[in-house]
């Protein structure tokens, strides 16, 4: 092993690979160069101000998954409210402060007899209102593929195993429409509150790959 | 104008391949499954993605397969669905 010290005095073993982190910032790719620069004209021919495009990004930087688990919490809680949720999903958003137009959101229930799963197959349609950017993972073209053609599978790669007499619905969210699981409210929540609730209610409860946990 | 079908239809997906960003995937042409809702009318894509208005919109449904139709090959329970919207043009009584 060689060991000497640089002008700073640091220690350097010359008998391994220099790549303890991947780097932070790599060159821009094709596509992002594109965008940059029809971002660029955008603002050029004044169809959008750069204070615009910062406030988009900075209302969906707002969105996280606490709003959609805001939303089911009210729902196990509430009967009534569930009903109005299923019936009019973006109406129900909007009574406790959720705004989730222009999408066309609809919520799908798991019951005892049915569990539920989302996925876009042409893009990552996602119901960002809600969840804020979907992962990466909902975003792969093996989530993607798959999904739809071994779900079951795939739900138990998440640690998601199904009993054979459950009913498995996969949404595919192709189109106009997006998709939110309801899922069962699980045992041993008796009477909790709708804020204790919403802890147990993750991101991936509602895309449906995984069951909330108490 | 009147929906072509109503919930509860039988329908088949048209199973065509015309060129051109289309929202039918592929896995889905010419199979066969039922109404499950009529979910409005929606510009169409087909016209929006080359930077037309996307008028006249398209009535979109909402139609249940069962997985067992759509993957001959599909090895889990027998009620197993998948749900997807198609639009009207791309739809025959089945």
């Amino acid at each position: 092993m060689t060991d000497e010290r640089d002008a700073r005095g640091h220690h350097h073993h010359h008998d391994h690979d220099h790549d303890a982190h991947a780097p932070i910032e790599v060159g821009a790719s094709e596509y992002e160069i594109m965008a940059l620069a029809m971002r660029e004209l955008l603002i050029e021919k004044g169809y959008v101000t750069a204070a615009e495009i910062r406030s988009a990004l900075e209302y969906m930087d707002s969105r996280t998954p606490s709003l959609g688990a805001k939303v089911i919490a009210k729902a196990w809680s509430d009967p009534a409210y569930k009903k109005r949720l299923l019936e009019n999903a973006p109406a129900a958003c909007k009574e406790v402060g959720v705004d989730v137009t222009p999408a066309h959101l609809v919520v799908v229930e798991n019951t005892p007899a049915t569990h539920n799963v989302i996925v876009c197959t042409l893009c990552s349609c996602y119901p960002r209102s809600l969840l804020g950017l979907p992962p990466d993972w909902y975003k792969s073209k093996a989530y993607r593929s798959r999904v739809v053609i071994e779900p079951r599978k795939v739900l138990k790669e998440f640690g998601t195993e199904l009993p054979g007499d459950i009913t498995l619905r996969v949404h595919d969210s192709n189109a106009d429409l997006r998709y939110i699981v309801l899922p069962l409210r699980p045992k041993g929540t008796e009477g909790w509150g709708e804020e204790k609730l919403a802890s147990i209610v993750t991101r991936d409860c509602l895309v449906g790959v995984t069951l909330p946990v108490v | 104008m009147t929906a072509m079908f109503k919930v509860g239809d039988k329908v088949t997906v048209k199973r065509t391949h015309p060129p051109g960003h289309r929202r039918t995937p592929f896995y889905i042409r010419g199979k066969a499954g039922i109404v499950e809702r009529i979910a409005g009318n929606f510009a169409n894509p087909e016209e929006l993605a080359y930077g037309f208005d996307g008028e006249p919109r398209r009535r979109l449904y909402r139609v249940r397969f069962m997985q067992t139709e759509i993957w001959p090959r599909y090895d889990g329970p027998a009620q197993d669905t998948l749900d997807l919207e198609v639009f009207e043009h791309w739809l025959e009584p089945a």
